[in-house]
């Protein structure tokens, strides 16, 4: 599903990737870990099509499509979702509106008719429930005086909203109470199937506890240095990431 | 002698020559003030960038280079309502009239409005109702204040009267269409008076149009009186062709325990000069100033704002808002002016700017002029991009890019149209905004007076 | 607020002017008035070279041509340019080598200004060029700062010494016709400080000059000129008083500022003129052109002022960010009592793409006093990614005053973000009342609210500047919240 073969990326000139290999295959969830500054958010964001960074090396693919030269929105189109660490908060913008226009944006990709109103706040009401969401969301701007929590759940509740092949989940758990964590990991579990994948991206083990990958990646100064099973969440949980700081 | 020069000349001569016919027209208490306003003009001139309110307005290019003509009386025009006009917005559709290059439509439709209110136009208001117009005329107007006042008063003939007495609440809104409509290029000269007695309520929207290609420049001028707990609801929907430029002055006087609201929307025009003043001058009075303003082309958009706090324990709330394309440059230029005894005011004011392109210009002069400590007062000020962040994320959840910023654009724009109270209205100009905003143009739907570019 | 605050208010208000003091020392003056033969009598008495005179005549006429600007929110008086005495001078000078010269009267005022002009018992780390009424008196440190390179002296010696760099720079930021004050001190400005700060060199102390009026009747127009060559860094202070008199005075000054590439000035102003007394009789009219260049790329320069003195005040500390990825910085207190009247602010004007501006200004107004803060931020067309910040906060004391906020904003480039704040409001009484529930009196509790409100910019002064400014604010204003 998604291919990524030695990838470099920078921003203003200064390298932040260096020559990343990552396979994804659908039905797996792979955890992307690292210490602060390892490039985890930039990887992120670089396969979302965020222009800050420059692409100066490698590819990536994404169901057969090479993802580098498409615009962000045609990723998200085809099945690509980004749960941002910082949710941008657009004032004015209402969630209805703008939940209503992405996914009709994505069914005319897909040739499909626009989904009727009732329809729509029908999905709209379904797959809230699947975070625990209970505010209205219809009057409410996107993100705007949204605490760090319903930001979190709202990102999940778009995704399940958007249904998407892959899920590039950045800190999904940084500022979350246990609560708020089980809600957002419960609301991921739910969305998984056997057709989609899901790259959880953290700095802690935590999350792993709910939402259990398949595979373990350590990125450090831009590479991923090692890769593994589940068991080297744990691993990292106990040692910290002094250990592979000092092999690398 | 400047272009400017000349052409002050040129109006000095056309009124001197002119001023028996500009007289001869029914409206004999509107030429009581028409010299004073004279020697005003005379002494102020026309403004020009030294002029420190029209500093970020050069008015030089858009009211020279062409020849325009005065039309000393009203068109002998007859025209179908029915045929250029059927706003269907439910709420509004019953309450119209006409206003024809200034002068108030002859033939427009008897209204239904309740006992006592009066509409109709000026110069008929003055024969008609003498003492009411006396009353009111020319007291809240200072032609000092801007010279483009005083050119106005020099030359208007006629234009609007609505009256609306104690106690009396008009539910249905008025829609006053000003349309210019000539074969030739004109210049239009109006007055409107509007005055709520106490308790009064009604609410008015101004619909000024150009309804052929032909350059207008228009001068208008609107005195407003508001009794005391009298509430009043104003928009104003600017929507002239490119060759067209608009001043107006609308100067608003607040008894106590008024309010009223604001609301201009300049969506298309050469030139657009909005001036407005407003006095505060009962205890509790309330005022607030709303403007949304898009320019494109090499089209200029200015607002000007003088809130005077004169009476205690009122508030003012401004927002003015614009989105500059191409060539397009807009200013602002707003003041909160708060007397010595005005204690427990309570003034906002607030001015937010996109530039979309690399050639557009904006310039702001947000002020305040405070002469007594209890009070709360406070502006802010922003020139900006739309924001790149939010751009991104709308972009992520599969939104086109030129989709996520109409998006943010309208968002920045909602701001403004949220705070329009009517809510048939309200959903019009959404949708015309948004057709604007995509570059269409932004005519009602149902309504023939297609401004034409 | 009650009756009792409003008593301790007026009280406190009534604070004599610490400063106000005059030295009785023999002065040299020339007679009143200004004429070309003024302008020429100023430059032999200074032994100037011939382009100096010219730049003097050239502005001298040019002035001739000009009118007292109309446009600020002050309420000028006529000023008789010909009733002022243009160069007033202690006798004793020229420059003494060494303390044992100086005149003691003279080092007595400097010491009872809080200005030991001997090196050994002065702020360590603080370099003074004392100027009294016209002329220079003493520079400490001199030869310290010149072991590094650096260049710190009298103006008029610095004409002498380095006419190059003198003649390289003096005018090239505030021409003489830039404005009417401008044009007055170009033609009979007597002496200031010059300073030169080499590649490459960190100042080690701060440097500072002190300012005094003491002769009666003379106006001072002194000009300084900082050059930071690249990579330099250097802080400079300014500090001002004046004897309590009962005619006005005229201060007209100059300061310009070169910075070259990735060159730092900071220029800190603590102003204390005689503000005049509680009826408004009295005080100095104080007209400054202050203006630095960020010449070169990523340079920086920033303004920090502490304003509670002059019975009129008029000045605008401005950056021109001409250089890429310039800085430039505007921190600025300005307090306003009794009668005394402000017209205040800054330029920051955008010419270098990445230049970036902060402006926080805090207006104090009191008694029936006018505050103004004026501001212009330009953005020109070539400015790429500009970034301007501004806050401008008035807080106001008493129902006789005024405050005004009469920001420019001219952006004709649409990749700038420009941002302007301002907010007025009378000092909250609940915060007071706070206070005063926690047991402090009404008088501590408006300092310390005061002394917060203006922190922002009071952090930015040197270590040295910070405590005396605070204790001048606190006796500005004492007595005058109502």
């Amino acid at each position: 599903m998604l291919e990524i073969n030695n990838l470099y990326a920078s921003i203003e000139g200064k390298e932040i990737l260096k020559g990343i290999n990552l396979t994804v295959n659908p039905g797996e969830v792979h955890a992307i870990m690292g210490p602060n500054g390892s490039g985890k958010s930039t990887l992120a964001a670089v396969l979302a099509g965020r222009d800050l960074f420059e692409v100066t090396e490698g590819s990536a693919e994404f169901l057969g499509n090479n993802l580098l030269e498409l615009s962000p929105e045609d990723r998200a189109r085809m099945g690509l979702f980004l749960g941002f660490q910082y949710p941008v908060e657009i004032p004015g913008v209402s969630m209805v509106n703008f939940m209503k226009t992405a996914i009709n944006e994505q069914r005319k990709y897909n040739n499909l008719e626009p989904l009727s109103a009732s329809d729509f706040l029908k999905l709209m009401r379904e797959k809230k429930e699947i975070v625990e969401i209970t505010s209205s969301l219809t009057n409410r701007s996107v993100n705007e005086g949204f605490s760090g929590g319903e930001k979190k759940k709202n990102e999940i509740f778009q995704m399940a909203m958007l249904e998407p092949k892959l899920a590039i989940l950045d800190e999904t758990d940084s500022g979350l109470d246990i609560d708020a964590l089980r809600i957002v990991a419960n609301g991921v579990n739910k969305l998984r199937t056997k057709h989609n994948a899901t790259i959880v991206i953290t700095h802690y083990q935590r999350l792993l506890d709910y939402i259990v990958p398949d595979y373990v990646h350590v990125l450090y100064k831009g590479k991923i240095v090692k890769s593994s099973g589940k068991e080297l969440a744990l691993e990292l949980e106990e040692k910290g990431y002094d250990w592979i700081k000092e092999q690398y | 002698m400047t272009k400017i020069e000349s052409l002050q000349h040129e109006l000095v001569e056309l009124y001197t020559n002119n001023l028996a016919e500009i007289s001869s027209f029914d409206n004999p208490l509107m030429n009581n003030i028409r010299n004073s306003a004279f020697e005003s003009f005379k002494q102020l001139g026309i403004p020009t960038r030294k002029t420190e309110a029209y500093k970020y307005t050069n008015l030089e290019p858009y009211l020279t280079g062409l020849e325009y003509q005065y039309d000393l009386s009203p068109l002998s025009l007859e025209v179908n309502l029915d045929d250029i006009f059927h706003c269907d917005i439910p709420e509004l559709a019953t309450q119209i009239a006409l206003v024809l290059n200034g002068f108030y439509y002859r033939h427009n439709r008897p209204l239904n409005l309740p006992r006592g209110v009066i509409l109709c136009g000026l110069a008929e208001a003055s024969v008609k109702y003498p003492e009411l117009v006396q009353k009111h005329y020319g007291k809240y107007a200072d032609e000092k204040a801007d010279s483009m006042a005083a050119l106005t008063t020099m030359f208007a003939q006629d234009g609007v009267f609505l009256y609306v007495p104690e106690n009396v609440v008009i539910e249905t809104p008025i829609q006053i269409i000003n349309v210019g409509y000539s074969i030739k290029n004109i210049r239009i000269s109006r007055r409107n008076l509007i005055v709520l007695e106490d308790n009064a309520r009604a609410s008015v929207l101004f619909c000024d149009h150009t309804m052929c290609a032909k350059s207008f420049i228009t001068n208008s001028l609107t005195e407003i009186f508001v009794g005391e707990n009298a509430n009043f609801d104003f928009v104003r929907l600017q929507n002239e062709n490119s060759n067209s430029s608009q001043i107006s002055n609308t100067f608003i006087y607040q008894k106590a325990g008024s309010v009223t609201t604001n609301n201009t929307l300049s969506l298309h025009g050469g030139l657009i000069r909005n001036n407005i003043f407003v006095k505060l001058d009962g205890e509790n009075a309330a005022s607030n100033t709303y403007g949304l303003f898009l320019a494109d082309s090499e089209q200029h958009m200015s607002t000007y704002t003088y809130i005077h706090h004169a009476k205690p324990h009122c508030t003012s709330d401004q927002l003015v808002k614009g989105i500059l394309d191409n060539m397009a440059t807009g200013s602002f230029n707003g003041k909160i002016y708060v007397d010595n005894y005005a204690v427990k005011t309570s003034a906002y004011q607030r001015n937010n700017n996109i530039l979309l392109s690399g050639t557009a210009k904006m310039n702001t002069k947000p002020q305040l002029e405070i002469y007594n400590d209890d009070v709360k007062c406070s502006h802010g000020a922003t020139i900006g991009q739309l924001d790149t962040e939010a751009l991104f994320y709308i972009r992520s959840r599969g939104i086109a890019y030129t989709e996520a910023r109409q998006l943010l654009m309208y968002a920045f724009a909602n701001e403004v149209i949220s705070k329009i109270k009517l809510d048939a209205l309200r959903e019009r100009i959404i949708e015309m905004v948004d057709k604007r905003l995509r570059g269409e143009l932004a005519a009602c739907a149902n309504c023939n007076i297609v401004h034409k570019n | 607020m009650s009756a009792e605050n409003d008593k301790i208010l007026t009280e406190i208000t009534e604070n004599d002017y610490k400063y106000g003091f005059v030295t009785e020392i023999e002065t040299e003056t020339i007679p009143k008035g200004l004429n070309e033969e003024v302008v020429r009598l100023i430059s032999a008495k200074k032994q100037e070279p011939e382009w100096l005179l010219e730049f003097r005549l050239k502005a001298y006429r040019h002035w001739l041509t000009m009118k007292i600007p109309v446009w600020p929110h002050l309420k000028l008086p006529e000023i008789d340019f010909q009733d002022v005495i243009y160069y007033a001078a202690p006798r004793k000078t020229p420059k003494y080598s060494s303390l044992d010269e100086v005149d003691p009267e003279l080092i007595d005022t400097f010491n009872r200004l809080g200005i030991p002009l001997e090196e050994q018992k002065h702020l360590a780390g603080v370099a003074v060029d004392a100027v009294m009424d016209s002329i220079s008196v003493k520079t400490t440190f001199r030869e310290t700062l010149a072991e590094l390179g650096i260049i710190f002296c009298s103006f008029s010696e610095a004409v002498k010494e380095h006419p190059d760099l003198v003649r390289k720079f003096m005018g090239s930021v505030v021409p003489y016709t830039d404005n009417f004050f401008a044009a007055l001190n170009s033609a009979v400005f007597s002496d200031g400080s010059f300073c030169y700060i080499p590649k490459g060199v960190r100042c080690p102390m701060e440097l500072s000059t002190y300012f005094r009026i003491n002769a009666a009747n003379t106006g001072q127009f002194e000009r300084t000129l900082i050059v930071a060559d690249d990579d330099s860094y250097v802080s400079y202070l300014e500090g001002c008083t004046a004897p309590m008199r009962d005619e006005n005075q005229l201060h007209a000054a100059i300061v310009e500022i070169v910075a070259h590439d990735n060159a730092e000035v900071k220029y800190s102003t603590v102003q204390n003129w005689y503000p005049g007394d509680k009826n408004g009789k009295g005080g100095i009219y104080n007209f400054v052109t202050k203006r630095g260049i960020c010449k070169g790329d990523n340079s920086k320069i920033s303004w920090t002022q502490v304003e509670t003195g002059s019975a009129i005040t008029w000045k605008y500390p401005s950056c021109i960010l001409k250089g890429n990825n310039t800085i430039g910085e505007f921190y600025s207190v300005a307090v306003t009592n009794n009668h005394q009247q402000a017209d205040t602010g800054t330029k920051m004007i955008h010419i270098g793409k990445n230049s970036r501006s902060t402006i926080i200004s805090k207006g104090i107004s009191a008694g029936k006093s006018q505050n103004s803060y004026r501001g212009l931020v330009k953005v020109l067309k070539g400015a790429d990614k500009v970034r301007n910040f501004t806050q401008c906060d008035s807080l106001l004391l008493g129902d006789q005053c005024g405050a005004h906020t009469f920001p420019y904003l001219e952006v004709d480039n649409e990749t700038a973000i420009i941002e302007h704040e301002a907010t007025t409001s009378k000092i909250g009484e609940d915060q007071i009342f706070y206070c005063n529930q926690r047991g402090i009196d009404t008088e501590t509790a408006i300092g310390l609210i005061i002394n917060g409100y203006a922190k922002e910019v009071l952090n930015k002064l040197p270590m040295e500047f910070a405590v005396e400014a605070q204790k001048l604010l606190q006796i500005s204003l004492e007595g005058s919240v109502g």
